[in-house]
Order: structure tokens, then sequence, then C-alpha cells
């Protein structure tokens, strides 16, 4: 070890000493009265390392023998995940008061999640990876579990931990054999291994254990079981953080294992991973389609975005990569609008997830309206939009790397989840007249609902920058 | 003679019986989590035995890691498993189904 090591973890370690002084500080005076300070002090860290990491540049390089690798890749997937989760606390803040579940623990259990999260994007070796992930898990258990004294959080915690322990076990058990096969736990490693042309059975074994463990991570199409009832079951506020960073940190974990670690085997998994894709995206799609709640309709839409996302890394290229983690980026924006948006259902005074509330919601609330239509349409894919440039992109890459049929199943299993998407704009425009619900918006979810609907239509003129970031970050990958 | 052949089929054996557990069984959530640490533990078996034959000693601190994590894993699935108790009054597997999938 050496002692410029440690300049290379700054970002995850001064999360880590904030959270613990955080929960020290909390624990000791305020209690839960403190929960609102302890919130927004989290989102002003959180932007501040985003911001260091993003602009300044944290030092590149391998740290800790190889453990923590440092890349534009790391730092792009850093930055989206502490962006998604600040975002995520900051529209929360406010419900959570309303509904009287304000809880000072709520912002550490998520900044804990985040470190893990860093520590799985920028993981050079399986035991940084094991203990990210499980850093991430742990935290996320919890959160999900939240309201303790509610029948359906707890339920949604208690299946999320059977099932999210049995993917780590399956991860874990594919980590051994690669490591016994490979001889090291490396990445770079396990890559020279590979390319000294020594693909045992055992080692292929070991790849396929931990594509299913990893595949449980993204909710991946047949792993994707416990998704829809952790989604209904958790409280909203937890729901919008499980659709944004734990989405990013799971595929950045893919990428780098497949990439860095299996780079020189492509075709040992990438035919693995397109099955996974076109799993995904026709389930998430036609699952979607006999949904009444709209937590749980989320649920499968995630489902179908990251079979998108998955189609990017199936290509095996650099455009792949790049296609990939473009998606990512606008996944991220366009879950927190519509989340910010769900947060600010409410019917008579309790809040309400049933789709059929939204019912001539245009007009009463036109403008809310307007703005959820144009999310709406982006997760659908409708070309003028940011989501469309996003699902051509990764389509485009697995094109180029000559899997047409994969393209060809992504299009139309897009066209199959857009009838969803549109039919709730259908019940906003043209439903019956009823009773339906009143949008209580805080002013902070209120900018992300027109902050994010605004990116989805002016984003299309230059995608913000994001595409060059991303395309640095697949060159740092994809050597 | 043992050899690794031998540690790897053991290792194999009861993380299989691990997952088995998982799935067949409807009785009782705490035999979920019993079989969770059974497979973890396979895990374990395979590193060290991994790590002894290939004379390298990261497999044996890759065990640490795993044991410790488990023990903080069985930690908050208790936890969980206590306060869905408290609002379902029982433990049964088959009780846990407010919500459909």
């Amino acid at each position: 070890m050496e002692q410029f090591d440690f300049p290379i973890v700054l970002p995850e370690i001064a999360l880590s000493v904030y959270a613990m002084a955080a929960l020290l500080v909390a624990v000791y005076t305020g209690k839960d009265g403190l929960a609102r300070i302890v919130t927004w002090a989290t989102v002003a860290v959180m932007l501040a390392l985003a911001a260091w990491i993003g602009l300044t540049g944290r030092p590149e390089g391998v740290a800790f023998g190889g453990a923590i690798v440092a890349d534009a890749f790391s730092r792009f997937a850093m930055v989206t995940i502490l962006l998604a989760a600040a975002g995520v606390l900051a529209m929360c803040e406010s419900h959570l008061r309303q509904t009287g579940q304000a809880r000072f623990e709520y912002p550490i259990l998520i900044s804990l999640a985040v470190v893990g999260m860093m520590v799985m994007v920028s993981a050079g070796d399986l035991m940084s990876l094991y203990m990210g992930l499980e850093l991430q898990s742990l935290a996320l258990y919890v959160v999900a579990s939240f309201r303790r004294d509610n029948l359906k959080s707890t339920e949604a915690g208690l299946k999320y931990f059977v099932l999210g322990a049995l993917s780590s076990g399956l991860l874990l058990y594919g980590a051994s054999l690669t490591y016994g096969f490979t001889g090291t736990t490396l990445f770079s490693g396990i890559a020279a291994t590979i390319a000294a042309g020594h693909v045992s059975t055992g080692l292929l074994f070991g790849l396929v254990f931990l594509i299913t463990g990893l595949a449980f991570k993204v909710s991946a199409v047949p792993f994707h079981m416990w998704t829809p009832d952790v989604y209904e079951g958790a409280p909203t506020p937890v729901t919008a953080f499980f659709a944004t960073a734990p989405k990013v940190a799971a595929m950045g974990l893919f990428a780098r294992v497949m990439f860095d670690g299996f780079g020189n085997a492509v075709s040992d998994w990438s035919q693995v991973v397109a099955l996974l894709a076109t799993l995904s995206m026709f389930l998430g799609a036609i699952a979607a389609i006999g949904q009444r709640d709209i937590k749980r309709l989320m649920a499968y839409s995630s489902i179908a975005h990251m079979g998108f996302a998955l189609v990017g890394l199936a290509a095996g290229t650099e455009g792949g990569v790049k296609a990939m983690l473009t998606y990512m980026a606008v996944y991220v924006a366009m879950n927190l609008g519509t989340f910010a948006f769900i947060l600010s259902m409410e019917k008579d005074g309790r809040p309400t997830t049933d789709i059929q509330d939204l019912n001539m919601l245009a007009k009463r609330e036109p403008t809310k309206a307007m703005a959820l239509l144009v999310l709406m349409f982006s997760l659908a894919g409708v070309p003028p939009m940011l989501g469309f440039f996003a699902k051509f992109g990764v389509l485009k890459a697995a094109v180029d790397a000559n899997m047409s049929w994969l393209a060809l199943a992504g299009a139309v299993a897009s066209v199959i989840g857009a009838f969803y998407y549109l039919r709730l704009v259908f019940y906003m425009y043209f439903g019956t007249e009823a009773k339906g619900m009143e949008s209580r918006m805080a002013p902070v979810q209120w900018v992300m609902l027109m902050g994010a609907a605004l990116v989805m239509i002016l984003g299309v003129v230059n995608l913000f920058g994001i595409e060059n970031a991303a395309a640095l970050a697949a060159e740092a990958l994809v050597r | 003679m043992i050899t690794l052949t031998h540690y790897l089929g053991v290792a194999a054996a009861l993380f299989v019986i691990g997952i088995f557990g998982i799935f067949l069984n409807r009785k009782n959530v705490i035999v979920i989590l019993m079989s969770i640490e059974l497979m973890l533990l396979a895990v374990n078996i395979n590193f060290v035995a991994f790590s002894s034959f290939l004379h390298d000693l990261a497999g044996q601190v890759f065990t640490m890691f795993v044991l410790t994590v488990a023990a903080a894993e069985a930690a908050i699935g208790l936890a969980i498993l206590v306060s869905f108790f408290r609002n379902r009054g029982t433990i049964d597997v088959e009780d846990v189904n407010v919500m459909k999938g």
C-alpha cells in the first residue's frame, strides 16, 4: 500500500466519514428532529462530491494493488449515481415529512448505499466487487422495510432480502470458481489468463454464475421476480431511489466485470447477455399492460429499460458501452421526473398509486399533465424526445455489432411497451370524468418534474455533452 | 488421499442443498436464512480449497470478508424478519403473500 493510493479513494472515504459522523451527531442530539437538516446536508455533500469528481477530476489510476480502478468510466458512473441520489433525497424530503416518516436514518442509509455503489463501479478485483455490492445491498434491504409498522413495506424488505442474499450467493459461487480456475481475484489477472488461451469449463461455469448474480441486481428477466413486489411494497421515496442510482451502479458493475475481467472472451458472454436483454424487453413490455398500480407499472418499465441497456452491453463494443451509459443517464433523468410526480399523487389527502386516479388530470393540472406527457413519450421512445435517441443509440450499437435480430426485437418490444405509457396519457387527457386525484407538490418536486420534462425536449440538441463524457468512459473501459 | 475435486464436490453439494432449501421450503422463513448461510459457507470451502491448492493467500482473505458479510447479512435478515412478524403475526413462507408475485 502506498501513500498516494488514498487520494484516489478520497471521495468514498469522505462520504463514509460523513455518514458515520452524521449518524453519531443525530443519535446523540436531536434524533428524528434532525431528519430535515441531515437530509439537506446529505444532498449538499453528494452534490459537492459530484462536482468535485466531475469537474476537477480525482487522480486517475489504480489503488490498493488493483482493487480500485479510477478511470473515466468510474467517474461517469459515480457522477450519475451521486446526482441521482441527491435528486431523490431532495424531492422526497417534504413527502417523508408530510406522511410522518421523517427519520434521520434514511439519508444516512442512502449515503452508505451510495458509498457501496461508488466502490462497485470502480471495482478492479472480485473482493472489492463483493464488498461494494454487499454494502449497497445491506443498506437497501433496510430502506426497503423502512416503514417498520407497515405490513407491505416489511414484506417487501423480506422478499428483497431473501432474493438479494440468494443472488449474492450465486455471484459469490461464480467468484470462487473464477478465482480457482484463473488463480487470481484481480480483473486484470483474469483477463490475462483468458488472453493466454486458458478458458476452461470451470471458468465458464464461474462466468455464468457471475452473470446470474449480476442479472439479479439489474433485475433482468428471468431474475426479475423481486422487482414488482419490492417497488410496490416499499415506501414511494425508497422506490424512487431503487429505480435510479442502484440500477446505474449495477449496470456499471456488470460492464466492469464483463469488459475488465472477461473482455477477451466477448463471444462467450455476449449471447447470454443478448438473451437476458431480449427476455427483459419483452416481459417488461407485456407484463406491464395488466398493471393498475403505478409503482408496479414503473417496476415493469424499469425491467424493460434494463433490457434496452443490456442490448448496449451485449453488443460487446466500445460503441455499445457508450450507448449503454448514455441510456442509463437519460433513464435516470426520466425516472426522477416521473417519481417526482408519483410522490405528489394524492386522493382525499392520502397518497394514492392507482392509475385510474389520473383520469382527466389535464383539466385540473394542465402544466403538470403536459410535463408528465413529455416524460411518458420519452419513456416510450417516441421520436422527438430524448428517450428515443437513447433507445436508437443502443439499437444502433447492436446493428453495428452484427446483431440485427436483437435490434429488431428491441424495436418490436418498444412498440408493445408504448401501449401502457400512452394509456396513462390517455387517462390524463381523455379519461372518464370522475373524482380523481389532486397533485400537491413541494417546490423541489415541481422543479424536478418540469426540469426532467425540459431536459427530454431540449436535450435533443446535443444531449448536454453527456455523449462525449460517455464516449470517454467507454474508451477507458474497452481497451 | 483427499484431492481438490473432493472439496469442490462437497462445496457444490452444500451449495445446491442451500438453493433447494430456499425454493422447496414451504414452512418457515428461518429455514431460508439457514439455507443462505449454507450457501455462503459452501463458497468458503471452495475458496479455502482453491487457496490451498494454488498456494495463494487471496482466497483465504476473501473467506474472511465473506464470513464478516455473512454475519452482517444474518443480523439484518433477522431484524427484518422480526419487524415482519410484528405486523403479520406469523413467519410461515406461505403467509408472505400480501402482494401477488
